[in-house]
């Protein structure tokens, strides 16, 4: 696995297409989100933000107490909650329900967590027809890939590459115009939403008090996807619950304004249970599926615990450095971002992709625009330790170890460093701009080597401070 | 498929034991600003044209039918089964189907409609928001499936925001299975960015503010 992290790094860099597409477009969301913050607009913003972690650490903390309230609420609503241990679980209920109620067809609205266990190719592997009805997805299944950002999953994808998409895969007319091609998509997934048997949806929020499950989108899919089909099923994260309704008015105002720059997005539902007797449309079934896979790895450690309190806004990924450079696709799994490096050791285990919480400056940058506060560096740091810990990269750090043994034994030689201070400047004289790349010996190797293919350091003074100081 | 294990295995990372309660919730965070009825008219106003919405003003509900009937001429409508709509006389329009109480019927009605017509519980000011909640005189799918929503409303249904809301409906589960929130039409940028509305819900709004 670690050599495919490095190699999709690589290929990001070198397509300069894709790191135009990347940078432009987290670079507008970045600046959407920052206009609505914008203290004359939300004046409030940082208390939110505050209030937002505070509720989100108290509904983690209490887990168990918020879940079984959860699931009461829900069930006297006449809607039913199953705990799935894992994606088998998952794929298992909507395969029994379905082979029940003789439903064939299966529409879904965006879920990072259905993403996380491929709910759609287990269902399709079982002979049911499970369509991705929000455009991008919709998109990206037709061309068999998975999510390049949390909230903007085709950003990857130009006007031809679609056009190509939607050519081969539906024998659509070759079109490049945007609004056409929604068009289309729009007339193919419209007649599957009527024909439907079965609408599965993830969830943004679980209201315990209510038990609720909202849903959060601007294009209306999440909308059709639980309102025709007679069975609506939310596959959650067991994590998304939070205490009351009324906590809505905090995370509402952070949601839409952290992801895409709205005050709010465009449909938010909030639906509790199956149709009710005197409504008239609705779902008939209602179920609540609630997903560990590996989210109670989590908890124990109250430092980590935190990354429980995300609600994938993906606000993370545009502001990081990183991300905009190696994108979404060079993450091992579908969660990218600052984020997804928190997230992904810790539910697949650090030795899955052990230079992924390397994979960052620790800027702080994510910490900053987090609309609940979660300290990302920290976690990382704290990785970075498990990593350490682990064998495997027990073997690979001899060079690392050198290179600290040598830097301390530096600092600990005051004539020594100076020596090393002015071999390097004499050096940097003789340079044309990059100069520790002329360094011909011992440290050319390796990562070091990597690092310099990209940048190099600023040359140092001709003449040292300890020089200075001398003859002053 | 074990609840117990799960819940087991949360409580023992917590280091909780079953049954045990949990302290309070930090306190609700609910503000309201004093925001005059004309301010929140502008507010509303402002923020659905900012979406590409239209806000029409009727000072009757007489009006308000009128330009309902003016706006649907020659087309296709379904109307919920609001009493509001009664009062405008939007319901008894030629051209509008509505008292519909069958799911099916309303799908089909609606998937063949050129606009659909409904009243709203409330609006948020704010934000440009529709609240619609499910109930027999309101259907989910008539804002939904066809191309064009028209929302009738009374302007004393205009709140300041989503802490008026909350303060109102502190939990919305009880008077329905479903309350949604429209802020403009559906809309997209899936594709490089570019703003495409009318995905998959209705590609234009108009709201008639009555009184």
């Amino acid at each position: 696995m670690a050599g495919a992290f490095e190699r999709k790094i690589h290929e990001t860099l070198a397509d300069t297409r894709l790191q135009q597409a990347v940078y432009t477009a987290t670079g507008r969301l970045k600046d959407s989100r920052l206009a609505v913050i914008a203290p004359h607009v939300l004046p409030d913003y940082q208390e939110l933000r505050a209030h937002a972690h505070l509720l989100k650490r108290h509904t983690v903390d209490h887990l168990d107490h918020y879940l079984e309230k959860f699931q009461r609420n829900v069930e006297s609503r006449g809607g039913q909650v199953v705990f799935c241990n894992d994606g088998a679980e998952v794929t298992d209920f909507v395969l029994a329900l379905a082979k029940k109620r003789g439903a064939r067809l299966i529409v879904k609205s965006k879920s990072m967590t259905t993403e996380e266990v491929d709910l759609n190719e287990h269902l399709e592997h079982h002979g049911l027809e499970s369509v991705e009805t929000d455009l991008g997805e919709y998109i990206l299944q037709l061309a068999h890939e998975r999510p390049y950002h949390i909230v903007a999953p085709a950003l990857h994808k130009t006007r031809y590459d679609v056009a190509e998409i939607l050519t081969r895969r539906l024998n659509a007319p070759h079109e490049t115009k945007i609004e056409k091609q929604t068009a289309i998509a729009r007339a193919v997934l419209r007649q599957k939403f009527l024909a439907a048997d079965i609408g599965i949806s993830g969830a943004n929020f679980l209201v315990a008090d209510s038990g609720a499950v909202v849903l959060v989108e601007n294009e209306g899919n999440a909308r059709l996807a639980t309102t025709l089909p007679k069975i609506h099923i939310v596959v959650a994260g067991i994590e998304k619950v939070i205490p009351r309704a009324q906590d809505l008015a905090v995370f509402l105002k952070l949601l839409a304004r952290s992801a895409t720059g709205q005050l709010l997005s465009v449909y938010t539902s909030f639906l509790s249970g199956p149709r009710r007797a005197g409504e008239i449309d609705g779902p008939d079934e209602f179920y609540v599926l609630l997903l560990d896979n590996g989210r109670t790895k989590l908890l124990p450690d109250s430092a980590k615990r935190q990354s429980l309190y995300c609600i994938r806004c993906g606000a993370c990924l545009n502001a990081c450095p990183v991300y905009r450079k190696i994108g979404g696709h060079s993450f091992p799994w579908v969660y990218s971002g600052p984020i997804g490096a928190i997230l992904t050791p810790q539910f697949m285990g650090v030795s899955r992709e052990p230079s992924l919480p390397f994979a960052s400056s620790l800027c702080g940058a994510c910490a900053e625009v987090c609309p609940v506060k979660i300290d990302i560096p920290r976690v990382l740091v704290e990785l970075r330790a498990d990593v350490h810990q682990s064998e495997a990269r027990q073997k690979r750090n001899r060079l690392e170890k050198l290179a600290f043994r040598l830097f301390r034994w530096l600092m600990q030689h005051p004539r020594a460093y100076e020596w090393a201070g002015r071999l390097a400047a004499s050096l940097a004289n003789s340079a044309d701009g990059g100069w520790m790349r002329r360094v011909p010996v011992l440290l050319n190797v390796g990562p070091v080597r990597a690092w310099l293919s990209q940048r190099d350091l600023p040359p140092p003074p001709s003449r040292s401070f300890r020089q200075l100081w001398r003859q002053r | 498929m074990s609840p117990n294990a799960i819940l087991d295995a949360v409580r023992a990372a917590l280091g909780r034991s079953e049954k045990e309660p949990a302290p309070d919730p930090p306190p609700v965070r609910l503000r309201i600003p004093d925001v005059s009825l004309e301010s929140r008219i502008a507010s509303m106003t402002t923020s659905v044209e900012a979406l590409a919405g239209r806000v029409l003003r009727a000072p009757t509900p007489q009006h308000a039918g009128r330009l309902v009937r003016e706006r649907i001429a020659n087309q296709n409508a379904v109307a919920s089964n609001s009493p509001y709509l009664d009062e405008c006389g939007i319901r008894g329009l030629p051209n509008v189907h509505s008292g519909i109480t069958k799911p099916d019927e309303l799908q089909k009605l609606c998937a063949a409609a050129d606009v659909g017509i409904t009243g709203v519980d409330y609006a948020l000011a704010d934000t440009g928001t529709l609240v619609v909640l499910s109930s027999p005189y309101e259907a989910r799918m008539i804002s939904l499936l066809p191309p064009a929503h028209l929302a009738v409303m009374a302007c004393s249904r205009l709140l300041t925001g989503l802490d008026e809301l909350f303060t109102l409906l502190p939990d919305p589960a009880v008077a329905s299975s479903s309350m949604v929130f429209i802020t403009g039409p559906s809309r997209t940028a899936d594709i490089e960015q570019i703003l495409v509305r009318g995905v998959h819900g209705p590609g234009e709004i108009v709201i008639i503010l009555v009184g």
